[in-house]
């Protein structure tokens, strides 16, 4: 009581403001978290309420073609992104160090970066389908969607690459190795644990992209799963057939709403797809702990 | 192993590795002129000017080579400036909020339990943000309030707050971290509490780092196109309520760019729409360049 009295009253509304405003994040705080639980539940909710298990069959009336493409459509656009990715940073970070080079380069990466996924997806539009006149294809969607993912990889290695201590590459040298060996054998098997999230991470990119894809990927899917010859359009691994994939089956579905069946589906392709970008962001967090553990535990 | 196999394998990687390097380089500049050559059509093959294509109203682009439509991409760009307008407006506070929460309040939880949350809230796809606004937000407007379909500005701008708020959390918490602990320390020792720690101390030295994260989220929600042509209701017509339906610029071309001839004056049209977002993109890169650069300056003077 005593104590209270002797608190000026300037200080005695400074304390209650800050009272007041702690109380109001902590609230705002849940209601973030609330949000997301509710989106969550939300979508599994109403993915399972009208669940049939024809809507996981690999045929028009399901969604594992749709599933099949977007995985496949990730594989062939790493395939792509990974190895150009990794040397750009790796060039930004050990070979074009300072000068006027970096400086255009980053600044490329940087404009490729911010690039809106519907202009991206309109350039490749323009380049890999009607230059090169051919239809909507899988391959076209993997070249367009790795224009998205090459500035994430290239940035993440050459990042990684700078955070290793000097002393790595120097000891390198001390034994004569060249420039190369030491990149090789030292500085990306110790900068691995990051890379390989940061390729974690545009994977999960690539999942839930659409925009870049309905003009290049294709919004039809038509897949025989007897086929076994490659070069037939309805072959499931032809790159060069059409492929949608299930972000794309969700955009296909708006206009449909009235449809039940395409309004189940596009609920079901949007908890797998949600499950999918789950698993890829805890996975790549667990996996660089891991490694990063194993890396330490090696030099002991 | 020899020397020489040695010493020639590692001419023929330094080549290698420069080889990708320019092709980043020369990808960004083929996305370049091809915007600029395809995007510029518009005002050479079809002789509009670009006044019109900013400032008028009318957009009836001819889908045929002949041309003599016209190319008034206003209501787009009003489309896109109002969205994304009200969408700042509506995330920023909860961002900021959010960040101080995070930074400041609770920052070893921050960083176990809620940084993961918002990094979840990031890697949602903006197509399921567009499907969530599709089944609750439309409807729910639809019900609730005067409008006739639900589709309407305040759901493309809800749906794209809830896009770019964990944008600018997560990088308004960078900035509250980096600022030096002494700072705070000083502060506290000279009795002030912590709302006048972060009000007066914090949030100032953070601030450019802030204003980074505002204009990254900006540019994020003005590149969206998907979620926000699902509930923006692509209505050719000048908004009138928040509650009445238009278009925006992504929304246009996702829409329209399949159903164009190529080479045609729609599709130029269209085109040019892509490159004023490129443009966009490209002021926004170089605008928060000019102020990281600006906040560490002043950092490193004081």
């Amino acid at each position: 009581m005593q104590a209270s009295k002797a608190i000026p009253a300037p200080r005695r509304r400074a304390l209650t403001s800050d009272r007041i405003v702690t109380l109001s994040l902590h609230v705002l705080a849940g209601a973030t978290l609330l949000l997301l639980l509710s989106f969550v539940g939300y979508i599994a909710y109403s993915a399972l309420i009208d669940f049939q298990p024809s809507l996981l069959e690999f045929s028009p009336t399901g969604i594992g073609n749709q599933l099949f493409n977007t995985v496949y459509l990730v594989f062939l656009s790493l395939i792509i992104s990974v190895p150009l990715g990794i040397g750009a940073g790796i060039y930004m970070a050990e070979y074009a160090t300072h000068g006027r080079i970096q400086k255009v380069l980053r600044i490329a990466i940087e404009t490729l970066s911010s690039l809106p996924s519907i202009v991206v997806g309109l350039f490749g539009y323009l380049v890999f389908i009607i230059m090169t006149n051919s239809q909507w294809n899988l391959f076209a969607g993997a070249l367009t969607v790795s224009i998205l993912t090459l500035p994430l990889i290239a940035t993440i290695t050459e990042d990684a690459l700078r955070a290793l201590p000097a002393s790595y590459a120097k000891g390198s040298y001390g034994l004569g190795a060249t420039k190369w060996q030491t990149i090789s054998r030292v500085l990306i098997p110790a900068a691995f644990p990051a890379i390989i999230t940061g390729i974690i991470l545009a994977a999960g990119r690539v999942f839930g992209e659409a925009a870049a894809l309905m003009f290049t990927a294709g919004m039809s899917t038509d897949i025989n799963w007897n086929s076994t010859d490659i070069t037939s359009p309805t072959n499931a691994f032809n790159p060069f057939r059409s492929g949608e994939t299930l972000s794309l089956q969700i955009w296909a579905s708006r206009s449909e709403s009235l449809d039940p069946h395409a309004s189940a589906m596009a609920n079901l392709s949007a908890l797998l797809l949600l499950a999918l970008v789950f698993m890829f962001s805890i996975g790549a967090r667990a996996l660089s702990r891991y490694l990063n553990r194993k890396n330490l535990g090696d030099t002991k | 192993m020899n020397i020489e196999s040695t010493l020639r394998n590692d001419r023929i990687w330094r080549h290698v590795i420069q080889g990708a390097g320019f092709c980043l380089l020369l990808l960004t500049i083929a996305i370049g002129v091809f915007l600029i050559y395809r995007g510029t059509g518009t005002f050479t093959t079809y002789g509009h000017s670009i006044s019109e294509f900013l400032f008028s109203t009318t957009f009836k682009p001819e889908d045929t080579l002949n041309g003599g439509g016209q190319v008034g991409a206003a209501i787009f760009i009003i489309g896109s400036l109002i969205t994304c307008g009200l969408a700042l407006l509506m995330a920023t506070p909860v961002s900021i909020g959010l960040a101080i929460y995070m930074a400041e309040i609770t920052p070893s939880m921050g960083r176990r339990f809620w940084q993961p949350v918002i990094e979840i809230f990031v890697g949602i796809p903006s197509i399921i943000y567009g499907w969530l606004g599709l089944t609750i937000l439309v409807p729910f407007i639809q019900r609730n309030t005067s409008s006739d379909s639900g589709f309407s500005i305040l759901a493309a701008s809800i749906v794209l707050a809830i896009m770019i708020f964990p944008t600018i959390t997560s990088v308004t918490m960078n900035a509250l971290n980096s600022v030096p602990k002494t700072y705070r320390q000083g502060a506290y020792g000279l009795g002030a509490t912590r709302w006048e720690v972060i009000y007066k101390i914090v949030l100032p030295v953070a601030k450019h780092g802030i204003l980074a994260g505002i204009i990254l989220g900006l540019a994020r929600a003005f590149g969206e196109a998907l979620a926000v042509a699902m509930v923006i209701g692509k209505m050719k017509a000048l908004p009138t309520s928040l509650l009445s339906p238009t278009v925006n610029l992504t929304g246009a071309i996702a829409a329209d760019m399949g159903g164009t001839m190529e080479g045609s004056e729609y599709n130029f049209a269209l085109w040019s729409m892509a490159l004023l977002l490129f443009i966009i993109s490209l002021f926004f890169i170089l605008l928060i360049r000019y102020i990281s650069s600006k906040g560490g300056a002043s950092l490193a003077s004081k």
